[in-house]
């Protein structure tokens, strides 16, 4: 398909030289006479504009430097520290960072479209499989937007369980980037004691929804299990042992000089560049800005509970460090508080256009197999419409956007991925640094590859 | 909570959605001083900016004044300071899909909207770097299209390299 002329688009010219091996093409970072001075100020970071006031004067970048004295270094796909298939193409100027530009989409499959042929009710298998990190979290932001459409008020169990099984999620999906954050500053202890706890939590939602990771739990309608007898007792030892554990962790690495040497003041990031780029999560509380939506704008009952959300000062690594460890702290708060207050009732909602009958009266009731046959092949049909429903996931905002024209399978599905958004900042986090700190500050911006590609 | 939105940017036909959030439907002319207007208005992040192709849509309703096209382009902001949302969307003709980039009022949709030009062929006037995003940068067509077809292409993956 040919794309139209059109001369008020701006489309970079690609060079020969550039695709013959790689298919990437003009998503590539080129050398600095083949880039123009608005684009090497973007590339360099300059994200905000005169008259907001520019965080990078024009006048420091050097536009006539003659190519030979840079580099240009390609980074990735294929490194351990990219965190999946991140390819970074970075200008250097000896070991000092000038000029990023990341190139996504090795990942890509396509998952806005296969939601478009998938039911609401195979929909959770589709959108669990985006962060897999935190499956659970793109579980109920999928499901909320269906029941918003649907017009739905969850039971006070559902709604509960959603929020313990997501605070668990936040704390493993924490901890496997305490685990992998050691690991790129070279703790492997770190790793494993990240590694270990975590698997603690992925037990748990093992015996609770039949699978570590990709659960498909939170469905369109609550939870797709109640929670299993004497759960109380696992998520108590999970609390107390992970508290335990995150003091360890203080003893390990917040005190200890080499890390702090490594994070504190590195990767720098201000309010308002935050805010310009669209960064939501820990980068944005990173800053200074008080915003979580979950106390911002609650939604399950997080008005509910008491909690604490934790910001930073500097913006830095370490700023990103420290509150992604309180977070962890913050949440076993929440799971405690969730175990005395989990009411009781139904983990579903009773609605038979959107509930299946309980396998007990399949056996015994003809409807209540049809109705259930008819339920996992055609689905439900949900009215027409569209919503945007948020949530606040391990690393940001994470935004379900459906439209529905009626029938039982979503118009268009879009899915606002917090990782991808994020990413943008790694222009501005990686300027003027070091070399060697990349691969601390990509840590930091914690992208999961799954979600950024989709 | 509509009233504090609609000062600014008077004169674009709005409706509620779900939830109680207003969303704006301005034309194309209009499109980026209305958005310009919200972000003085408070809104002070553009969360989401994604598109949508209407095509076998049975049909949606839109106020009074805005006639339907075949593409979408749906902007969510968020006002921080406010704690609550607003929604934009402009309809954009099958035949010259092209609107102007919004990276100049909040420079985090650069990757949205190159996604929106991957995905949906969806041209944005005056984005400093609109090339492909999430897929390869000789693939043909927008996949998000509806009459894209999926499955009717082979998939146009390079051929591994033979035996020496």
């Amino acid at each position: 398909m040919s794309e139209p002329e059109n001369p008020h688009t701006h489309l970079i010219e690609r060079p020969d030289w550039s695709t013959t091996e790689t298919s990437e093409g003009s998503q590539e970072l080129f050398t600095r006479s083949e880039t123009e001075a608005a684009e090497l100020g973007r590339q360099s970071g300059a994200v905000l504009r005169l008259p907001e006031g520019p965080v990078l004067d024009p006048s420091q970048i050097d536009f006539d430097r003659p190519d030979d004295e840079t580099m240009i270094v390609n980074m990735g796909p294929q490194h351990p520290s990219t965190h999946g298939v991140l390819r970074l193409m970075l200008e250097l100027d000896g070991e000092v960072v000038l000029r990023t530009k990341s190139v996504i989409g090795y990942l890509h499959t396509g998952m806005e479209k296969t939601g478009e042929q998938l039911t609401y009710v195979q929909g959770a298998t589709n959108v669990t499989r985006m962060d897999y990190l935190s499956p659970l979290h793109a579980e109920t932001s999928f499901a909320l937007a269906v029941e918003a459409l649907l017009g739905l008020d969850m039971p006070p169990r559902a709604t509960w369980i959603r929020m313990l099984m997501g605070e668990l999620n936040r704390m493993s999906s924490h901890l496997m980037w305490m685990a992998t954050n050691g690991m790129d500053l070279g703790s492997t202890s770190m790793m494993i004691y990240g590694f270990r706890e975590r698997e603690m939590i992925l037990s748990f939602f093992e015996k609770t929804t039949g699978l570590r990771m990709n659960t498909n739990y939170i469905r369109p309608g609550g939870v797709a299990a109640d929670l299993p007898d004497g759960w109380e007792d696992d998520v108590a030892i999970i609390c107390d042992t992970v508290l335990a554990r995150t003091f360890e962790y203080d003893d390990l690495l917040t005190g200890q000089p080499i890390f702090r040497e490594r994070t504190e003041g590195v990767g720098g990031l201000t309010a308002e560049e935050a805010l310009a780029l669209g960064v939501t999560g820990p980068i944005l509380r990173s800053t200074g800005v008080p915003w979580d939506l979950r106390r911002s704008m609650p939604y399950l009952a997080y008005d509910e509970v008491d909690f604490d959300v934790v910001v930073g000062t500097y913006g830095d690594n370490f700023d990103r460090y420290s509150i992604r460890l309180n977070e962890i702290r913050e949440s076993i708060k929440i799971v405690r508080q969730i175990i005395e207050k989990m009411p009781r009732g139904d983990y579903r909602i009773q609605d038979p256009k959107v509930t299946p009958p309980p396998r007990g009266r399949i056996d015994a009731s003809m409807e209540a197999l049809i109705h259930h046959f008819k339920m996992f092949t055609e689905g439900f049909k949900v009215p027409e419409g569209e919503v945007y429903s948020a949530i606040e996931s391990p690393r940001g905002e994470l935004g379900t956007y459906i439209v529905s024209d009626g029938t039982s399978k979503p118009f268009r599905m879009h899915v606002r991925a917090p990782s991808f958004v994020n990413l943008q900042v790694l222009p501005v986090l990686l300027r003027g640094g070091l070399l060697s700190d990349a691969v601390a500050v990509i840590s930091s911006v914690d992208p999961v590859m799954g979600e950024v590609d989709r | 909570m509509t009233d504090v939105a609609l000062g600014p940017v008077a004169g674009v036909p709005t409706q509620i959605g779900i939830g109680g959030i207003q969303v704006l439907f301005p034309a194309i002319a209009e499109y980026v001083s209305t958005v310009a207007a919200l972000r003085e208005a408070g809104f002070e992040m553009c969360v989401d900016l994604c598109a949508v192709d209407y095509l076998g849509h049975p049909g949606r309703p839109l106020p009074d004044g805005v006639d339907p096209e075949r593409f979408e382009v749906v902007v969510n902001l968020l006002s921080l300071s406010g704690r609550r949302r607003t929604r934009v969307r402009v309809q954009v003709p099958e035949a010259a899909p092209m609107v102007p980039t919004l990276f100049d009022v909040y420079p985090g949709t650069e990757a949205m909207e190159r996604e929106a030009f991957d995905l949906l062929g969806i041209r944005f006037d005056g984005h400093p770097d609109l090339s492909r995003i999430l897929m390869p940068e000789e693939w043909e067509g927008h996949p998000l299209r509806k009459d894209y077809g999926s499955g009717r292409v082979p998939v146009q993956f390079k051929e591994a390299p033979g035996p020496r």
